[in-house]
């Protein structure tokens, strides 16, 4: 039942001479969310950035739907318009207004109305509870909101895949909850997600599966209820009893 | 005729018998300098964006080829335009034109593009500058909801690049008034050719060119704080306004912004 949606296969990555990815495996199955866990330089979010063409790997192939992304055959921009991308750092256009965020994607990429842009930017601001900021501008808003509304940008252009790079690395603490709740209400939905994170408690509790990734390979790939209480690999067990003791 | 004695005598006889020719000039140098800036802006952006182009790591050879060498010609055009002075391009390209293609342009058209060339070169490079200083996660973020290199740079990334620069955007124009002079040497009727062509009947250059550099400071400083107020302006608003609130959905929040002094 579970229908790949990207597989990752023998994917290496190298900056240089520093080999960041090495046969990296995996593959992300529709409806469900995966958590990348790891620490820092393990490789996790070059890996997203790699799926996202934000990188192009040394080596390795990335399919979509069993096409090869980088191939050519799919357009990066119809590709980029099925698989969306939430950073670190938000990365609002600093130009435009929330609203205008989420309206720029569906005129130029999808094509749509600027009254139906509107329409849908507004649906999802609302879901993510920032309808009413949608006139500020990204420097009049928190860090919180900002991320809330990359989500409704990303989601504005109706894609299959969201791809989360730490997305609440760069929060206060306060907003770290606001962020995750929209998280959670979004994995409910049935939207696909690869969420690169340490947060640890969204990963146990919100996940499918929990992807393990320690100096550029994939360590562990388990259900998240396996992998917490029963990791089999010793760097596993010492990366969460770590993170566990806090 | 009675001449004047004193220094301001002469000043007043001389703008009395030359104000239209004073008057001209200015209007010509205003010109020459306002379209050769705008000019030189759009080279500037065209240069810039193209040599911001990255060819997809699986294009087909050809494409890589022709971006290097297109990169190439435009980094060739920058390196000579600014490396040599606009007096020595004025007269290559306005004799070269007339010598070799047997071009006889009209002053003001030479004028014209010997500014915009040159400021297009200088331009190239400022606003390169302004699209290095736009933080890279902006472009990701337009690639990762699949706009094109040019939607990027046209929506997301010149409309942040350019107020950073308008400083130096303003530099070039005052710049442009002041240099424009060079363009004597092809007998453009400009602010410097007409001074020269009024100083000569009384062989008073002093007092002319006392008057000149008059008209050209008024000339940069007034530009000057136009374009100051524009900066302003460009800015944008200084509020915004939330409407409906958690509590009540009809509430409107104005919310002013402090701003930082420029």
């Amino acid at each position: 039942m579970a229908e790949a949606i990207i597989e990752v296969s023998h994917l290496e990555k190298r900056f240089g001479d520093h080999l960041v990815l090495r046969d990296v495996n995996f593959t992300a199955n529709k409806g469900e969310v995966t958590c990348i866990i790891g620490s820092s330089g393990s490789g996790k979010s070059t890996l997203l950035r790699c799926i996202n063409l934000l990188e192009t790997p040394t080596s390795g192939v990335i399919r979509y739907r069993g096409e090869d992304i980088q191939s050519g055959v799919i357009a990066p921009g119809e590709f980029h318009s099925k698989v969306g991308m939430v950073f670190q750092s938000f990365n609002l256009f600093a130009n435009l207004t929330v609203l205008e965020n989420c309206v720029i994607g569906q005129m130029k990429v999808l094509h749509r109305s600027r009254k139906e842009s509107e329409e849908n930017a507004r649906k999802y601001l609302d879901r993510v509870g920032m309808l009413p900021y949608q006139k500020a501008r990204p420097a009049q808003i928190s860090g919180g909101q900002k991320q809330r509304v990359a989500i409704a940008r990303a989601l504005a252009i109706d894609p299959e895949v969201l791809l989360f790079d730490e997305p609440t690395s760069a929060l206060d603490p306060e907003m770290v909850g606001e962020v995750l709740g929209t998280m959670k209400s979004l994995a409910q939905s049935g939207l696909t997600m690869l969420v690169v994170t340490h947060e640890m408690a969204f990963a146990r509790d919100v996940s499918n599966r929990v992807v393990f990734m320690d100096s550029g390979v994939i360590v562990e790939d388990a259900p998240p209820a396996e992998l917490f209480t029963h990791p089999k690999h010793p760097r596993t067990r010492e990366f969460l009893s770590r993170f566990m003791q806090g | 005729m009675q001449f004047p004695t004193t220094f301001f005598g002469w000043v007043g006889f001389l703008i009395d018998q030359y104000g239209g020719m004073f008057l001209r000039g200015t209007g010509v140098t205003l010109l020459i300098a306002l379209s050769g800036t705008v000019l030189g802006f759009l080279i500037g952006l065209l240069v810039a964006i193209a040599r911001t182009i990255e060819p997809a790591p699986r294009a087909s050879a050809v494409k890589k080829a022709l971006i290097k060498l297109l990169k190439g010609i435009l980094a060739v055009y920058i390196e000579v335009f600014r490396g040599t002075p606009m007096m020595v391009q004025a007269m290559v390209i306005y004799y070269g034109a007339m010598q070799y293609l047997g071009l006889d342009m009209p002053q003001m058209l030479a004028a014209v593009l010997i500014v915009s060339v040159n400021t297009g070169a200088y331009m190239a490079e400022i606003i390169r500058g302004g699209i290095i200083s736009v933080d890279k996660g902006q472009v990701e973020a337009a690639r990762s909801i699949g706009m094109t290199h040019w939607q990027t740079m046209s929506a997301i990334v010149l409309p942040q690049a350019v107020p950073n620069i308008m400083p130096s955007i303003g530099n070039e124009f005052v710049v442009n008034i002041k240099d424009s002079s060079v363009l004597n040497v092809i007998s453009v009727s400009e602010l410097f050719f007409m001074s020269k062509s009024a100083a000569g009947t009384y062989y008073k250059y002093f007092e002319v060119f006392f008057i000149t550099a008059l008209i050209y400071l008024v000339l940069t400083f007034s530009i000057t704080r136009l374009l100051r107020l524009l900066e302003r302006k460009m800015d944008g608003d200084s509020s915004y306004t939330i409407c409906g609130s958690q509590s009540d959905s009809r509430s409107v929040i104005h919310v002013p912004v402090e701003k930082e002094e420029a």
